[in-house]
């Protein structure tokens, strides 16, 4: 496996777990008003997104990489 | 003088050259040393139904900070979180500078691998504010059998953070020299310190949910 190929697969596994912490954030916060938690869980969301805008650039640019 | 073969093309039936066949033997060994601490941690956590509950003594000494009665209520999450944003970044410049590398633009992986490093420090940084943090509340792997998983895991990923950032200091300062003599071999150099630091960063992509959140 190259770096490419392992790069996508770690940005993958990245926004998964992107997903988890923001799913956590939000139970955190409905359960003890945690504001740190929501903050957690809107940086966790937004760097999702980033993501996977990131990776969908990072596959079609470097798709001709030698 | 003899050459040595496939130390820059790829063997033609493993498809690898050496340096790669190597890193992944050795991330395999890795896996397998990570992969037994994960399992004694699961075991510990389900088999033990009090594994994660503080003792009333160490509670009591905690005072406002031990409320929860549980281990993971003493990680600092936040803390950790950023760590995660640190390291999922250092991964974005370290496959960076290997682009750059094969779009022979010396320039911009130095400048690639510069801030590999400099979040690799920033890592052991925040690493030793939480460290610093658990030991001044008398929080040490003794303490509880969730500490010593914990600081037994954290503090080898740490080891091999540290480890990460030996070799891409030497990359990007005095074993860059080699682009000038051996451009393509170095760039496979590159790509090897990148598995290897994308294996450390995907050991904390596991490990934070596990420890901190879970």
């Amino acid at each position: 496996m190259s770096l490419k190929a392992f790069h996508i697969a770690f940005i993958v596994v990245s926004i998964v777990l992107s997903l988890v912490v923001t799913v956590w954030g939000v139970r955190e916060y409905l359960a003890a008003s945690s504001g740190s938690a929501l903050l957690v869980a809107l940086v966790a969301a937004v760097g999702g997104v980033a993501l996977v805008v990131y990776g969908n650039r990072f596959f079609k640019k470097l798709r001709d990489l030698p | 003088m003899v050459e040595i073969p496939y130390n820059v093309e790829a063997r033609p039936d493993t498809g690898l050259y050496n340096a790669k066949l190597g890193i992944w033997l050795f991330l395999a060994s890795e896996v397998m040393l990570f992969g037994a601490l994960f399992s004694s941690y699961v075991l510990l956590r389900t088999g033990d139904p009090n594994f994660m509950t503080i003792p009333h003594e160490i509670a009591e000494h905690l005072g406002g900070h031990g409320e929860s009665h549980v281990w993971s209520d003493q990680l600092n999450v936040p803390l950790a979180f950023l760590n995660t944003l640190v390291l999922i970044f250092s991964s974005v410049t370290m496959v960076m500078s290997w682009v750059s590398l094969k779009l022979e633009d010396f320039g911009k992986y130095k400048l690639w691998m510069g801030l590999t490093c400099l979040c690799a420090l920033g890592f052991m940084v925040i690493k030793a504010i939480e460290y610093n943090a658990k030991f001044s509340h008398d929080l040490f792997p003794s303490s509880g059998n969730f500490l010593a998983i914990y600081f037994t895991m954290t503090g080898l990923h740490a080891l091999h953070v540290i480890g990460g950032l030996i070799v891409n200091g030497y990359l990007w300062g005095p074993g860059a020299k080699m682009w000038k003599t051996e451009p393509e071999r170095f760039t496979n150099r590159i790509e090897v310190a990148g598995l290897y630091w994308h294996f450390v960063d995907l050991v904390w992509i596991f490990l934070f949910p596990s420890l901190y959140l879970l």
